[in-house]
């Protein structure tokens, strides 16, 4: 009763710190993986790291209002930052840091940062490289100093340097603590405590301001929703700069009180999760593929008696794996067998890819498979679905635990109100919406509706159970030639379903038919090319494997088959398609640094092969600017084939109209 | 007064040698296998803190220079003054003792143990508890390699290879072994590095990192080097200093601009009408 009364009064995340570190004191706040060891911090060790690093950071001036970049991987001080930065009344700006220095620019730029807490030498020679388009950055603050002691140390300051200034003027003035601490307690929740920038899927990334209480009582709702507790921990790996991240990690971790673990590397991560065991964790549905892709290859490559063995086991769980989890009706029979399973492969298995002590499990940002979302489920994992958005400050639906689907995102959200207009976009009105565009008031005016929804963009129907079934981005639903609806997402998506397949691009729109541009997984395609003794020296070589092609050719018409079976999308069949001579990749431009397809821009500069898609040619000489991880460009040249697929007559009457 | 003995072991801070002083003198050296002569009258200096390369075409004599150095063989004539000590022959476990670390060309780790083992067995020169005790793996032993252990987990972080800490050496990628080898020197606290070819085999980004890492050994720990090459870009920009051997003879001593236009180091290279 206590807790919620002061509910009310806890409207920022630096008086969730304070309350904690009172509360909760030495229970652990964070943990870090350093020199092979986990090293951790309470909430009130934490508390003290955050104060010496507000007080210097004060020093060096940082002041309400000022914006103040956080740019690295999941690190302890980086996370400090936030509430260090939010408890003086600044706003953090998380940037990506596999951004490269022309995007890195932008977003620093745009944001007004007049400082920039970074992680490494990386880092600050991306800035330098472009310090004259961020005329307002004075400071920059590093985390690791290897590799910049040469650096002039005009405006660079070590991380350590300003908690050691911290602590230095904590210990000549010993009120400063308290006077810190009362200007925490004294904010208000009006204020922007958070800028996000959008990761740019169309056109040029925005900056999401925040407010304090919006933000709070969005965590509050979730963090009640899956009942979160400081006894909860989870693995903080996702881009810093990600709302997920900043969400699932920072705000529901100061709010539950629970303890977040940041992995020793990005290399790491694998190990570091098994040995954390977290009860909360999320991943987009990329990673669960890749974890299903690699549990699969090792079993093909396991001993007669192991894989036997998965295989059954495996087959139980499908059976009654699902209804366990959902507490609905199983024989005692098939009780007996999945315990049996749980001991001898789902225990170790789980153990294996860090999942034993999953409470609750969420997956969003792309459309999850059946058959991948069921293979965790069934191994008793709490997988469900969210939908989410950076202008909502992540949660617009969620699933209930034992009402999940596969297909669809769940229903509202606590709190949140979600509406579909006359043209089928989806818009919502939830707690944690943002207050606008940072200096964007137009865009701002774009997306909101006048009785104050958001608008998402997204094209979607409501089930009859309630929850909420996302078709496609609203714009990219069109039509082909002859009238049939085309969603290039939902086609792309099941094409993607198999291990084999990593990317597509499907086209269609205004056309005479439908096309798709192809990726293939060359952990997938590689590992099976090994067993078939094919060589080949590069992901180029592969793809233009005709034994691949052959693959992939089967899995294109499996698709068709599938969708001949919906009645809204067989006239999306697929009618000649190719593999991509390059992986799609986030340095060229072709993926968000979300890892979406930035769907008009693989169309502009792949022009050619679209066309060639069209003329019905079977084969197309194409060559392509790519860039190294350095910023060098190089090209890649190839003749890429292009195949024809079967398509399927429609099971149901063709071309329904939309359901909306 | 201080009676206390000098430390056993030199460290790479400590070598009682001040930055920029004569770290090694290798002084008129000449080898022979039989009638083969490897290096004839060779003579150089290594300087404390500098990056050192030694270069030259195939066969020119560097890697036997190298082997020289660290000790594997004795030379028929000449000396080398290290640290201030002449010595005419000693046995590679003495270069250790001393503070002589080196890589191989074609690396040379055990393949079954993993990357942390590897690095520690680097460490083995280091730690004074016999056998017995090690084995026992009690008390003082204990305390030993727990402190030898925050050595080496301080090299994978600086090498950046905590992902591969448990993994079989044999099972990394070349370049990585590469890496994990130069750990494995490193963890010895040399007050001379010897790597041979470090970047042979590898990829631009792999060059990249590794230049990057010896750069940084060097910057940061101190450590003297000599490098042996074929990447010339690599030498040019890595070193203080080269020396350019051809058919077992120096042609050229001197810093990387001065080497690269001289007219010995030229026909070396390019060749000359005989």
């Amino acid at each position: 009763m206590v807790a919620a009364a002061l509910a009310g009064d806890m409207d920022t995340f630096p008086k969730y710190l304070l309350r904690n570190a009172e509360r909760l004191g030495d229970h652990p706040a964070m943990r870090h993986k350093d020199f092979g060891i986990w090293q951790s911090w309470s909430w009130r060790e934490q508390l003290e790291e955050i104060r010496r690093l507000a007080l210097g950071l004060q020093a060096l001036g940082l002041g309400k209002g000022d914006r103040i970049a956080v740019i690295g991987a999941n690190r302890p001080r980086l996370y400090w930052t936030f509430a260090a930065a939010q408890s003086l009344g600044a706003v953090p700006v998380p940037v990506y840091a596999d951004a490269v220095a022309d995007e890195m620019a932008y977003v620093l730029d745009h944001a007004g940062v007049r400082f920039a807490v970074v992680q490494d030498q990386e880092q600050v020679d991306k800035i330098k490289s472009c310090a004259a388009k961020i005329p307002a950055l004075t400071d920059v603050i590093y985390d690791e100093p290897r590799g910049l002691a040469g650096y002039p140390p005009q405006g660079l300051h070590a991380f350590s340097d300003i908690q050691a200034t911290g602590a230095g003027r904590l210990a000549a003035d010993p009120s400063l603590g308290r006077i810190w601490e009362d200007g925490i307690r004294a904010a208000s929740g009006e204020d922007i405590c958070v800028m996000l920038y959008t990761s740019g899927t169309t056109g040029r990334s925005k900056g999401v301001m925040v407010k304090a209480a919006s933000a709070v009582r969005a965590a509050q709702d979730t963090v009640a929703f899956d009942r979160l507790t400081e006894r909860d921990s989870v693995l903080a790996y996702l881009p810093l700069a990600w709302v997920g991240d900043h969400y699932l990690n920072y705000a529901q971790g100061y709010v539950a009180g629970l303890c977040m673990n940041c992995p020793e590397s990005t290399d790491t991560v694998p190990q570091d999760l098994r040995e954390i065991g977290p009860s909360f964790y999320f991943a987009p549905p990329r990673i669960f593929e890749q974890l299903l892709t690699s549990v699969t290859i090792r079993m093909e490559d396991a001993g007669w008696l192991k894989r036997k063995l998965f295989q059954h086991f495996i087959a139980v769980a499908r059976r009654y794996g699902e209804p366990i989890l959902e507490g609905r009706p199983v024989p005692l029979s098939g009780r007996l067998s999945y315990a049996l399973g749980e001991l001898v492969i789902y225990g170790p298995l789980k153990n294996v890819l860090g999942f034993s002590n999953i409470r609750v499990a969420y997956t969003a940002g792309e459309a999850i498979g059946q058959d991948l979302f069921s293979f965790f489920r069934s191994l008793g994992i709490n997988l469900k679905q969210l939908y989410g958005q950076t202008e909502a400050f992540l949660y617009v639906t969620c699933q209930k635990d034992g009402s999940v689907r596969a297909d669809t995102v769940g229903p509202a959200a606590p709190n949140v109100d979600i509406r579909i207009s006359s043209d089928g976009e989806v818009q919502f009105r939830s707690p944690g919406m943002f207050s606008g565009y940072f200096q964007q008031e137009e865009t701002t005016a774009e997306v909101m509706t006048d009785d104050g929804y958001v608008r998402t963009g997204d094209a979607g129907f409501f089930e009859p159970d309630g929850q909420l079934w996302i078709i496609d981005r609203a714009k990219d639903v069109g039509r082909l030639k002859g009238g049939a609806l085309f969603a290039p997402k939902y086609i792309e998506n099941t094409l993607k379903f198999f291990p084999d397949i990593k990317e597509a691009v499907a086209f269609g729109n205004g056309r005479d038919f439908c096309t798709a541009f192809l990726n293939i997984d060359l952990q997938a395609v590689g590992n099976w090319a090994e067993r078939n003794n094919i060589p080949y020296a590069s992901y180029q070589e592969l793809a233009g494997h005709p034994e691949v092609a052959k693959i992939i050719a089967a899995h294109v018409d499996a698709t068709n088959l599938r969708l001949s079976r919906e009645p809204m999308m067989a006239g999306g069949q697929i009618s000649r398609f190719l593999v991509l001579h390059k992986e799609l990749d986030a340095d060229d431009g072709e993926l968000t640094r979300t890892l979406k397809v930035r769907r008009a821009f693989v169309a502009e500069r792949y022009a050619p092969l679209i066309e060639a898609l069209y003329d019905g040619l079977a084969e197309k000489y194409v060559e392509t600017e790519m860039t190294f991880e350095d910023g060098r460009k190089g090209a890649v040249r190839a003749t890429v084939r292009i195949h024809e697929a079967r398509t399927h007559p429609a099971v149901a009457p063709p071309a329904l109209e939309a359901a909306a | 007064m201080n009676v206390e003995a000098a430390p056993a072991r030199a460290f790479a801070a400590d070598d009682g040698v001040a930055p920029g002083g004569l770290l090694m003198d290798v002084r008129n050296v000449s080898l022979s296998f039989g009638g083969v002569k490897a290096v004839t009258d060779i003579s150089f200096d290594v300087r404390k803190g500098e990056i050192r390369a030694i270069i030259g075409p195939n066969g020119a004599g560097k890697t036997s220079m190298l082997n020289v150095i660290n000790g594997f063989y004795t030379p028929q004539k000449g000396t080398i003054v290290f640290r201030g000590h002449e010595r005419r022959s000693m046995k590679p476990h003495h270069a250790v003792r001393q503070g002589i670390a080196r890589t191989f060309q074609n690396v040379a780790l055990f393949k079954g143990m993993s990357t942390l083992d590897n690095i520690m067995a680097g460490r083995s020169v280091l730690m004074n508890r016999n056998l017995i005790w090690q084995m026992l793996w009690h008390g003082p032993a204990l305390a030993e390699e727990i402190e030898h252990r925050e050595k080496v987990e301080e090299i994978i972080d600086f090498l950046e290879i905590e992902h591969i800490r448990r993994t079989p050496v044999g099972k990394l990628p070349y370049g990585l072994q590469k890496r994990v080898e130069l750990g494995r020197a490193l963890a010895m606290e040399p007050s001379l590095l010897l790597l041979d070819e470090p970047m042979a085999g590898m990829n631009l980004e792999e060059k990249e990192d590794m230049s990057r890492f010896i750069i940084e050994v060097n910057r940061q720990r101190g450590t003297t080097i000599a490098l042996i090459e074929h990447d010339m870009g690599v030498v040019m920009d890595l070193s203080d200093r080269v020396v350019v051997l051809d058919y077992g003879k120096k042609i050229a001593d001197g810093t990387p601009d001065a080497v690269k236009s001289d007219r010995h180091v030229i026909d070396a290279y390019l060749g000359v009408a005989h």
